[in-house]
């Protein structure tokens, strides 16, 4: 965060979680993107990322009980896949906060939270489905929204769609 | 004593009596059946498939089976421009497609930090308040189906083709509406519109009313489902459950209140939650009541609306909408309440393209879904049948 | 020619019945045919098209309106459509109880029609255990559910099988008592016998539903436990569209399926016929001789008796159909909790209550 430069109150919110996790976690997160739309952090020791994620649902002042959302992203500059969780502190203390992963392009694995917050279970598989990132810990990594035997990650920005599917013409 | 040679004659208890009499007792042999409810079943609304463990009525264990209606709403929005989005988020939750348009007009212009005309607003909040009471009735009516009453849906139905001609006259679409575009309107409302919309809300209060009686208070709806499904509130909310599924576990929170777009602030209406008095909180009634009374509270917001809508002089619903929408580099995610829950959008801009890096759409129905598996168990079957019902699932959202 | 010979008692059908050309028993056979044409005509006019008109004006909406004159052709179109259909037999049915199943649920209902008395001077069996054989008799269409649903080789199929017939099976006790208690009052279970019991001058107030204060809780019981027998809403747990798809003929197709239906039809009329005979005088008419005005001789007859069974069996169909259209369905527990817990106990105190009150009310 910028010194000097006058935040919403919302983006402050989340600064004041994130100072509460940076004490507590030091290097193994990030420093603080105070942007409007979005403010987020990164946590760059991706295995310690349910401990994490524990602190931030449990912490009395973090309270983060309700994942809203889990995206999967592809940043083929950087030869990385991530995922980005939208929390909020649900109905208790009413502030949000995204938090980002990133993970090697191939064969790359991030711990899964389901654990933490069941929203993450069918995310999660759906984050493996598109990108193909395994979630390790998963209790049941399959594929969500393609059929079983499909081949790719659709939403890898390298994608190509394969020719047949049981004897059918994909691209049409 | 001699031994008994029960091999062949699979599980059975040999009880000695006596030395001559022996008792033998064979169990009844009972496996558990595998039934697939779905993809073609009348009740799972859609393409749903439910692969449920049975035994006899008893449903041990459901696991759904998504994907059927998957249409790669997400690989598209990478591929074309941001105005060209807005119709396919009307095909994702198509009963509620004004609603879906406002959730992603309005992430967009949190991107693009733009202000809105006044009178655009209220437009927005008239048609998407509209549309909720729509898709509610469709939730109540096949909700009634269901459970085996028919007329209640037709009745629905009926008052739906009201809102349903209201918003084809604004739009000229009867569900995917284009409406709502990313700064402003497709076009203003007709004339009359307010007067037509005051009318409707008029007629509607009382077929409300009858509804109400009809379905929620009929004593053999009540048996059906209260207590049955019942889904506490921190594991709701665990659970990422959203919208009137929330509600109905006596969570009282609300988008349109708690994180607050468009004019929402400044009208006035309640987070409708049930009182516990007729229902248990959290049940498949709770969250059937929910959706009753929000109709009501849509209605107290489309009259506030029509009262506080600025006059159309010199009115242009293009005005704010930019040359070319090309948001500046970061991420947002933008939600709104959809009838079915909070329909959010992750929207990740590169600040040198038209077309958006990654949208992903977070669909209320597909994490509400995501607890079936923990809702259905040991549920017999009609039981089952009114837990999907009262998720109130659209697939076309769950699969998008 | 004993054809003509009016309203004494059975005259018209001992006379069909003693038609025998060149030693054939044809007789028999027109006898037989009688309510066999009249299930089909009922079915065709009042079952199909009035339920749909019924349910069209109860939902607010018109129903059939494009085959004829308000739509009343529209049965006989989706007769021509149900005949033209391929008549499909799942590969892996059991083929000889997926063929006899509808046949054995349409014999159920249409057996019970031999004892229905239409008019004093018709009724096709005069058996004197007339009302026992009618209850007894309907229990066959168990076995036609049962074969058509296990025959079907269909998950959904045997659910709604083994639902139905555990239904009709317990609800045939509340049922039996109630008419039990019925055939007390009468003291007989001629079904002929029971109807001319209740004719009198007065009309309705003959009528045994309107001779003893009692008779309305087996009444209403039977009404309730009828309408689980011939599986009708809210207790069309068989068949629960919204749950086990179409139940137990969820495999038929084509004619078949058009027997289930005219099956369920028969079995509607014929549980109609039998609260109306036994509660509401059956071929009596209601209409009361109020001094010279003698209404009730007027519109008493072998033609007004076959009119007013009709109208009263149509008015309980018409009741059948009104709950149809706006109840939801019951669970299956809740269902059998009706039965076992309310309604056979009541049916006991009902029938404990009649025998007190036929002995010391005179």
């Amino acid at each position: 965060m910028e010194e000097g430069k006058v935040y919403s109150q919302s983006v402050a919110e989340s600064a004041a979680a994130y100072a509460i996790i940076k004490e507590k976690f030091g290097d193994a997160i990030s420093a603080f993107d105070a942007n409007e739309t979005m403010p987020f952090f990164e946590v760059l020791d991706v295995a310690r990322w349910q401990e994490i994620a524990l602190f931030l649902r449990d912490n009395g002042k973090l309270k983060f009980n309700y994942m809203a959302c889990l995206s999967g992203v592809d940043y083929p500059a950087e030869e990385k896949l991530g995922i980005v969780c939208n929390l909020e502190s649900l109905g208790e203390l009413g502030h949000r906060l995204a938090v980002k992963l990133k993970c090697a392009r191939n064969g790359g694995s991030i711990p899964t939270v389901s654990c933490v917050w069941h929203t993450a279970n069918w995310h999660e598989r759906e984050a493996y489905d598109m990108f193909g990132m395994l979630f390790t810990g998963h209790p049941d990594m399959r594929r969500i929204l393609c059929p079983e035997d499909w081949e790719g990650f659709p939403l890898r920005k390298d994608y190509k769609v394969q020719e047949t599917y049981h004897g059918i013409k994909v691209p049409y | 004593m001699q031994e008994l040679d029960t091999a062949g004659l699979g599980s059975v208890r040999v009880t000695r009596k006596s030395d001559n009499v022996v008792v033998l007792e064979k169990d009844l042999a009972t496996e558990q059946m595998v039934l697939a409810m779905g993809p073609q079943h009348p009740s799972t609304h859609g393409v749903l498939k439910l692969e449920c463990l049975t035994d006899g009525e008893v449903v041990t264990e459901a696991v759904p089976y998504l994907g059927y209606l998957h249409r790669c709403f997400e690989k598209y929005c990478e591929n074309v421009d941001y105005p060209a989005i807005v119709p396919y988020t009307d095909r994702m939750d198509y009963l509620s497609g004004m609603n879906s348009e406002m959730a992603f007009s309005v992430a967009v212009e949190k991107l693009l930090d733009i202000e809105i005309p006044r009178r655009v607003e209220f437009i927005r909040v008239i048609v998407a308040e509209l549309n909720r009471i729509a898709s509610h009735l469709v939730a109540i009516g096949t909700y009634g189906i269901d459970l085996g009453a028919f007329t209640p849906f037709l009745f629905c139905f009926r008052d739906r083709e009201h809102i349903l001609s209201l918003l084809e006259w604004a739009s000229g679409a009867r569900m995917l509406y284009n409406y709502i575009w990313i700064g402003g309107l497709a076009n203003d409302v007709p004339a009359d519109f307010n007067k037509r919309v005051r009318e409707f809300v008029a007629y509607f209060r009382p077929q409300a009313k009858e509804l109400y009686r009809l379905l929620t208070e009929n004593e053999i709806f009540v048996k059906r489902t209260k207590g049955i499904g019942i889904m506490p509130a921190d594991v709701a909310i665990n659970y990422g459950w959203s919208g009137p599924m929330l509600r109905g576990s006596g969570v009282k929170w609300d988008l349109r209140r708690n994180d607050p777009y468009s004019v929402y602030p400044e009208l006035e209406f309640n987070v409708a939650v049930p009182d516990g008095k007729f229902s248990d909180i959290g049940d498949c009634l709770s969250r059937h009541i929910v959706r009753a009374l929000e109709i009501d509270e849509s209605l107290k917001i489309i009259e506030q609306c029509i009262d506080k809508m600025p006059g159309a002089e010199g009115f242009d619903p293009k005005s704010a909408i930019p040359k070319r929408i090309r948001p500046k580099e970061g991420e947002v995610y933008g939600r709104a309440e959809n009838p079915r829950g909070e329909l959010g959008f992750y929207i990740q801009s590169d600040g040198k393209s038209t077309k958006p890096l990654r949208c992903k759409a977070r669909s209320s129905c597909f994490v509400n879904l995501s607890a079936m598996k923990d809702l259905s168990k040991g549920q017999l079957i009609p039981d089952l049948v009114a837990i999907i019902g009262s998720i109130d699932i659209v697939l076309g959202e769950v699969d998008r | 020619m004993p054809f003509l010979m009016g309203n004494t008692l059975n005259v018209w059908s001992q006379a069909i019945a003693s038609f025998q050309p060149m030693g054939l028993p044809l007789g028999l056979v027109i006898l037989a045919a009688i309510p066999l044409v009249f299930i089909a005509l009922y079915s065709l006019t009042y079952g199909v098209y009035g339920e749909r008109k019924i349910s069209a004006f109860m939902q607010d909406r018109l129903g059939p309106m494009e085959v004829g004159k308000w739509g009343i052709l529209q049965t006989l179109a989706d007769i021509l459509k149900l005949i033209q259909k391929e008549d499909i037999v799942p590969t892996n049915a059991d083929k000889f109880l997926f063929v006899i199943g509808p046949g054995v649920l349409f014999v159920g209902s249409f057996l019970a029609y031999a004892v229905l008395p239409f008019s004093p001077a018709f009724i096709g069996a005069n058996l004197n255990v007339g009302l026992f054989y009618a209850i007894g008799i309907v229990a066959l269409e168990v076995v036609g559910i049962l074969a058509a649903g296990w025959g079907s080789n269909n998950k959904w199929s045997l659910y709604g099988a083994v639902r139905s017939v555990a239904q009709i099976v317990s609800y045939e006790i509340p049922a039996a008592i109630a008419l039990l208690c019925g055939a007390m009052m009468a003291g007989t279970l001629d079904m002929q016998k029971i109807t001319m019991l209740q004719s009198g001058s007065l009309g309705f107030a003959h009528f045994y539903l309107f001779q003893s204060p009692i008779a309305w809780l087996p009444f209403l019981i039977y009404f309730i436990a009828s309408l689980a027998e011939v599986n009708r809403a809210p207790f069309d747990i068989p068949e629960a569209e919204s749950e086990l798809v179409a139940g137990y003929f969820t495999e038929y197709s084509g004619m078949k399926f058009a027997v289930i239906f005219l099956a369920e039809y028969g079995s509607m009329f014929m549980v109609s016929a039998i609260i109306s005979i036994v509660f509401l005088g059956g071929w009596n008419s209601p209409l009361p001789n109020i001094g010279s005005f003698a209404l009730n001789d007027l519109t008493s007859g072998p033609a007004w008796g076959a009119f007013w069974l009709i109208m009263k069996g149509f008015f309980f169909i018409f009741v059948q159909m009104w709950l149809r259209w706006t109840l939801p369905r019951l669970r299956v527990d809740q269902l059998m909790y009706l039965c076992w817990k309310v309604l056979t106990p009541f049916a006991f105190v009902s029938f404990v209550l009649t025998a007190i009150w036929e002995i010391y009310v005179p």
